[in-house]
């Protein structure tokens, strides 16, 4: 890893990886009070199909890396596809506030509420973050000059975005499949 | 040797760095020059500012039940020293060491990100100066530098003192991953060419360890800041107990941070005497290797130490146990670390410039620290100290006279490269020798203090008691003997930098590579690099027969 944009996003990665795993084990260590409201009032499978959306994205991601890696076309087209699954993702989280709330379930409620919007509000506002990253490399492939984006640059954001993938497997986990533990 | 090709190659995507005057050249520099320069003045403000919090409580403390500022100011005084010193003045000032000096000493032109090494400094200021600006804008916060939850609770401090605090180091501490961050990636993608890890200074070593420490620590520190902030801006439990909250949990997440934050500002004071002390005894280091390897090893073992902070709290004994052994583990790197000192000084030809005589005071205060410090690992004698003045005095051996005796021992070594002038070498003695008696006279006493139970953090203590007041008032003179020195070393700076004797490149015939560039190094730091084999490559360019029988005669 000699190329200093690569290494550190990684290192940035590490450290986000620190900061998730503290708000993880926030969650985790009020289980026993919270678990009956996370098994209550979420549902698995409505976020489980918005999860494969978002984990799907992670693909699509890769294969926009490979196409600017062998110089094909379709890095804007996988660029694309990749936005889209992550704003699906978003649209789903977002759906699944409003219900929550309209339900009187909020960051002030209980303890469920504070570590549950914490959590997943802060995996939210990475997403979107990414979402961010991603456009600009789309507006790059569709407007840029001809080397643009560089396959650096996709691979440094793409870290990213594989990174913030892998941390809503652990959430998801954690926060939706623990009841069936 | 085609090195000025490959830096100009390397930074190629800079903009050319304009010349070194005017106000605007160091509001808009991404030189690592100018922003260590940055770094180092605003470390010493703070110093300043956290200096004069320290003597008001000295004042409120020579007498007892003395009225000289109230419980309440009292209180917003300590834990704004205490913020202060590690956070507005410890750090920066390691970082300023850093950044100035990582990239001159492994022969870069810059760091590996010039803009973001920009960005982390004057998020430092402002993060800041938005703490101090706390003063005026309803309140200091009261909680001591490590606001234990459930204190800082909105329904126990209720005025936004607290909020600043959090608000303050949440900016500082993305700003220090950004700096730590830079400096591992630095080292990594910047050495010069030839240059491997083990020729690479040791004070680069552990400022990279100090990196890593950083972005792997600080995260831990900025989400619980996060939760405190939402605690009381959004009213969320995590740290409310009668909400089913733990107030632990704060401990826990701060102490995560906390211990390795004590190992970095410790390191790079570590790397700066490890520097300074070959230098002066005209001997190579003993037992490099073992340095480098007891640094990483400190490294490590500084995240599974966190809970002997907590030993008060009612943990389970398996757990003491656990913390207790790794806590006197770590003594044994430590170890490693003032026994290769002293056999580097054994036998050498030493010239105690003050430079030497701080890092020597140094070793002796740092090992009186670290005694104390070991102290809290039995479990026994951690219930009976815990939160007196004994924890007082342990943490100003390890900080002061250890961490800042060795920074200032670095300013005396590096002035004369970063101004060209060298500091007064007779300000300079009065300087250490008021210092070492101010320090030890102000803190020393206070181990007694903390044996005989009084608290720390307590605005005042009761007549009748005459050994208590009696060290207390001595503490006190003593502390202004302390602040006294640091005015003449203040002084030492100013008037050097105008009329200090002009330095020349290596007024110390150290070996390392900033000492071959013009003092102050110029913009672009090296017009040529000499060729690196070894971990003193100026050694090397006067001494060429050696440096071909280590390199099998390929040394051209």
């Amino acid at each position: 890893m000699k190329d200093r944009v690569i290494l550190g996003m990684t290192l940035f990665v590490a450290s986000e990886a620190v900061f998730f795993l503290m708000l993880v084990l926030a969650y985790a260590s009020f289980h026993k009070v919270t678990g009956a409201t996370a098994a209550a009032v979420l549902d698995p499978v409505k976020t489980g199909i918005f999860t494969v959306a978002l984990l799907s994205s992670s693909f699509t991601m890769w294969l926009a890396e490979r196409a600017r890696e062998k110089e094909t076309r379709g890095v804007g087209f996988w660029l694309f596809a990749t936005i889209v699954l992550g704003s699906i993702f978003m649209i789903g989280q977002g759906a699944e506030y409003v219900h929550l709330i309209t339900d009187k379930i909020t960051i002030s409620r209980d303890l469920f509420g504070s570590t549950f919007f914490t959590l997943t509000g802060f995996h939210g506002l990475h997403v979107i973050v990414g979402l961010i990253l991603l456009a600009l490399l789309f507006g790059l492939a569709v407007f840029g000059r001809k080397h643009e984006p560089t396959a650096i640059g996709m691979q440094a954001i793409a870290i990213y975005w594989h990174f913030v993938d892998a941390v809503w497997i652990v959430v998801f986990s954690m926060v939706y499949l623990w009841r069936y533990v | 040797m085609t090195d000025s090709a490959r830096t100009h190659h390397t930074f190629n995507w800079l903009p050319d760095i304009p010349e070194y005057h005017g106000l605007w050249s160091w509001v808009t520099s991404i030189d690592h020059k100018q922003i260590g320069i940055m770094y180092i003045l605003s470390a010493l403000f703070f110093f300043i500012a956290g200096l004069v919090l320290a003597l008001i409580m000295r004042i409120q403390l020579m007498l007892p039940m003395n009225h000289f500022v109230s419980q309440d100011t009292y209180n917003q005084i300590f834990t704004m020293h205490g913020t202060t010193m590690i956070f507005l003045m410890g750090m920066p000032l390691l970082f300023g060491f850093s950044v100035y000096l990582v990239p001159l000493m492994i022969g870069a032109r810059d760091m590996a990100f010039p803009r973001l090494n920009a960005l982390g400094f004057w998020i430092f200021l402002f993060g800041a100066l938005l703490l101090y600006f706390s003063f005026v804008g309803g309140g200091a916060p009261a909680a001591g530098w490590f606001s234990y939850a459930p204190l800082t609770e909105k329904g126990f401090l209720s005025n936004p003192g607290v909020d600043y605090w959090a608000l303050s180091l949440l900016v500082m501490g993305i700003g220090s991953v950004a700096t730590g961050l830079n400096l591992i990636v630095t080292v990594v993608t910047l050495r010069a060419p030839g240059m491997k890890l083990q020729h690479v200074p040791l004070f680069v070593w552990m400022a990279v360890t100090t990196g890593w420490l950083v972005v792997l620590s600080l995260p831990a520190l900025n989400a619980a800041i996060i939760m405190i902030l939402f605690d009381r801006l959004l009213n969320t439990h995590f740290f409310n107990p009668t909400h089913g909250g733990s107030a632990v949990l704060w401990q826990n997440y701060f102490w995560f941070f906390g211990h390795p934050e004590v190992y970095i500002l410790i390191l790079p004071g570590f790397g700066v005497v490890t520097e300074i002390i070959p230098v002066f005894s005209r001997k190579t280091l003993y037992g490099a290797g073992f340095m480098a390897a007891s640094t990483v090893a400190i490294g490590f073992l500084s995240f599974g130490v966190w809970m002997h902070h907590m030993f008060a709290t009612g943990l389970g004994f398996s757990v003491l146990y656990v913390f207790a052994l790794s806590s006197l583990l770590i003594a044994v790197p430590t170890g490693v670390k003032v026994w290769t000192w002293i056999a580097t000084m054994w036998g050498g030809s030493i010239r105690f410039a003050t430079a030497m005589l701080f890092a020597t005071a140094f070793i002796i205060q740092f090992t009186i620290g670290g005694l104390s410090g070991v102290t809290f690992a039995v479990i026994p004698l951690d219930w009976q100290l815990t939160d007196s003045y004994f924890v007082v005095a342990h943490i100003h051996y390890v900080l002061l006279g250890g961490m800042m005796f060795a920074m200032i021992a670095g300013i005396y070594y590096w002035f004369p490269k970063v101004t060209g002038r060298m500091l007064s070498e007779t300000l300079g003695k009065w300087h250490f020798w008021l210092m070492v008696l101010g320090f030890n006279g102000t803190f020393f006493g206070m181990h007694i203090l903390g044996a005989f139970g009084m608290p720390r953090r307590v605005w005042t203590y009761p007549h009748g008691m005459p050994i208590v007041t009696g060290i207390n008032f001595f503490s006190t003179l003593c502390a202004f003997l302390l602040a006294f020195s640091i005015f003449l070393f203040f002084w030492n700076m100013i008037y050097s930098f105008f009329r200090g004797k002009v330095a020349g490149d290596n007024p110390w015939e150290a070996w390392t590579l900033e000492w071959c560039c013009s003092s102050p190094p110029p913009p672009e730091n090296f017009d040529r690099l000499p060729p690196v084999h070894s971990r003193r490559p100026l050694w090397d360019l006067t001494h060429p027969e050696e440096v071909k029988q280590k390199v099998g005669g390929h040394a051209s």
